[in-house]
């Protein structure tokens, strides 16, 4: 049904341009101001392509310590997280989706009402600091662990989508219910598992509340903690100056330089990331929204 | 085959699928239930030698002195005014993009406009605020600059302002979370049965007549379930965001209840108090989510339950 490009195409092209040019333009905005000499930033003079091109932002951040720290505590909280979060919902999701479980339902019914119920944030954190948590990598990533939105989207997909007849195959074949699991079901299963693998990882990659509430060391802090100190502190910066204006100018100049190289750095992994799992969203996104 | 003691056969059979839901189970059971034991606070005058259990009770004085205080109106009134507007102008968007999205007939254009709306879903609450304060800055900002240079409007406070605070906030949402939210649109919308349009075309109808009869109410059900659920959520608004763009010249509408609460809790220490504001939050936040689902119960046949 091919048809001929008419007034109505002309118009969607280029309101879809405009939107995407929408989304782009903040983004290489800040990637041209990146390398350009910040006096020409701040008056407009920085619009479609760098001007008076400098490194010195770079130079400054491969020199700040503390946004490496950031960046390989953030790597070994994202990645712990990511793997016990699957660890424990993946097993679960598949032995609640066995349809002849008698305590389906009740389980089910003790995992949901955390989905809408809590104790809130003073008891959550009065249990980390009576567990001994406070202040360590714990308190980032056993608490949430369990997501039981990801969990139901995995359960889902087992029961909709691994045909039974495989799985009673492979318990003739001489595999039991966990063998079955590792052998056949989550091999079968690489799209789910990417998505829920995706979906941890951003969560813990980009949030900061929980640090902000558990952690209080500087060492500790994952990326997101630093770059808010970074990011965040030029207003401080400007009312404890008191001395030499040029030292101020020099200094304002990098650490505007710097905001855009950090906002940059952060993101960089979670960009990369997403485009490889993205022809699987819609079937998490799908999953998701059927109900539980 | 019914047996009598179906309970002990099912645990017989069944012992390794409950062995691996265990291990979450547990978790479930110490993070989320094993907070709710200190809700108690909410009803107790918190001394910290006492402990939880040890404190005395002093029944509903928190939540007496929350409702008589001024900041409850206000931060209630805040909360409610930043879901109502999110709702009311960032809900539209995704779906309105999808009806269009379907509309493109270039494979390889679709993926790249996939690809790119769903950028901003993936970058942090903490790098989004920091673009906001570099952008909208009311002297180096590049928007002022150029809305001076080509409009010739006065420089704006756009983050220093409580007039702003709440537009700043939807636009931002809405550049974010566009592109993602519309996925599930355009996955139904893809569901849309060829045939309906082609019977459409042989009647006459354009494009234009064809995505208003016959795509927008395919994608109804589906928006009426996310409509309500969005609903569901009214008193929440989350912490991260809120909590960046607050500053002190527009505090009086930024206040929500979740940055009351942590820091009337953690900043300043008043656990009791805290936990008590926190608990009204989450029983009306579960009262609405009862009365939204029985709501969707009727209208459409969907709930969550």
């Amino acid at each position: 049904m091919k048809q001929k490009f008419n007034a109505f195409d002309v118009l969607l092209y280029t309101l879809m341009i405009l939107i995407l040019l929408a989304v782009i333009y903040p983004l290489w905005f800040i990637i041209i101001a990146s390398v350009s000499e910040p006096s020409l930033t701040n008056t407009g003079q920085v619009l479609l392509l760098p001007k008076g091109f400098t490194v010195a932002g770079y130079a400054m951040a491969l020199k700040e310590q503390s946004i490496w720290t950031g960046y390989l505590n953030s790597i070994v909280y994202t990645a712990l997280y990511t793997c016990i979060g699957l660890v424990l919902i993946l097993p679960a999701a598949y032995g609640l989706s066995q349809r002849d479980l008698k305590l389906k339902k009740p389980l089910m019914g003790i995992f949901m009402v955390t989905m809408f119920f809590g104790g809130g944030l003073i008891p959550t954190y009065l249990l980390i600091k009576g567990l001994g948590m406070l202040n360590t990598l714990w308190a980032l990533v056993l608490p949430g662990s369990v997501s039981v939105y990801n969990m139901i989207v995995a359960r889902t997909f087992f029961a909709t989508t691994i045909p039974y007849e495989i799985q009673e195959a492979a318990k003739i074949d001489g595999c039991n219910d966990y063998t079955t699991f590792l052998r056949i079901v989550l091999p079968l299963s690489k799209a789910i598992v990417a998505v829920l693998a995706l979906w941890y990882a951003v969560g813990m990659w980009n949030s900061y509340f929980n640090a902000l509430v558990y952690i209080s060391s500087e060492s500790k802090y994952p990326l997101q903690l630093v770059l808010r100190e970074i990011l965040f502190r030029n207003e401080q910066l400007a009312s404890s100056f008191d001395g030499d204006p040029k030292s101020y100018e020099e200094l304002y100049r990098t650490s505007q330089l710097l905001r855009y190289v950090v906002m940059i750095v952060a993101s960089v992994p979670m960009l990369m990331a997403y485009p490889f799992v993205q022809k699987f969203f819609v079937k998490g996104v799908m999953i998701g929204s059927v109900k539980g | 085959m019914k047996q009598k003691s179906g309970f002990r056969t099912d645990l017989r059979k069944n012992y390794q699928f409950y062995l691996m839901i265990l291990p979450a189970l547990l978790m479930v059971l110490l993070f989320c239930y094993g907070p709710m034991y200190g809700l108690q606070l909410a009803f107790k005058n918190y001394r910290v030698l006492d402990g939880i259990a040890g404190s005395p009770w002093v029944g509903l004085k928190h939540f007496q002195r929350f409702f008589n205080s001024h900041s409850f109106a206000q931060v209630i009134g805040n909360t409610l005014r930043i879901s109502l507007f999110a709702i009311l102008f960032g809900f539209p968007p995704p779906i309105i993009f999808a009806l269009l999205f379907n509309e493109l007939r270039h494979r390889h254009f679709q993926k790249v406009v996939q690809t790119v709306t769903y950028i901003p879903h993936f970058i942090s609450m903490t790098v989004l605020v920091a673009m906001l304060f570099t952008f909208c800055n009311q002297t180096t900002g590049i928007v002022n600059i150029l809305l001076g240079k080509f409009f010739g409007i006065a420089p704006i406070p756009l983050m220093q302002s409580d007039k702003w605070f709440v537009f700043m906030f939807i636009i931002s949402g809405i550049w974010q979370d566009m592109g993602y939210g519309s996925i599930l649109y355009i996955a139904t919308l893809s569901t849309v049965d060829p045939g309906l349009h082609e019977a459409a075309i042989i009647d006459g109808a354009n494009r234009g007549q064809r995505i208003w009869h016959i795509n927008l109410p395919c994608l109804m059900p589906t928006i009426v379930i996310m409509l309500i659920m969005r609903t569901g959520s009214v008193i929440t608004v989350g912490f991260e965001k809120v909590y960046l763009m607050q500053n002190t010249m527009n505090i009086s509408v930024s206040e929500v209840l979740s940055t009351y609460v942590y820091k009337l809790g953690l900043v300043n220490s008043r656990y009791d108090f805290s936990t008590a504001v926190n608990l009204f939050t989450s029983v009306v936040n579960c009262v609405m989510l009862v009365l939204v689902n029985w709501f969707a119960g009727r209208v459409s046949e969907n709930s969550l339950w």
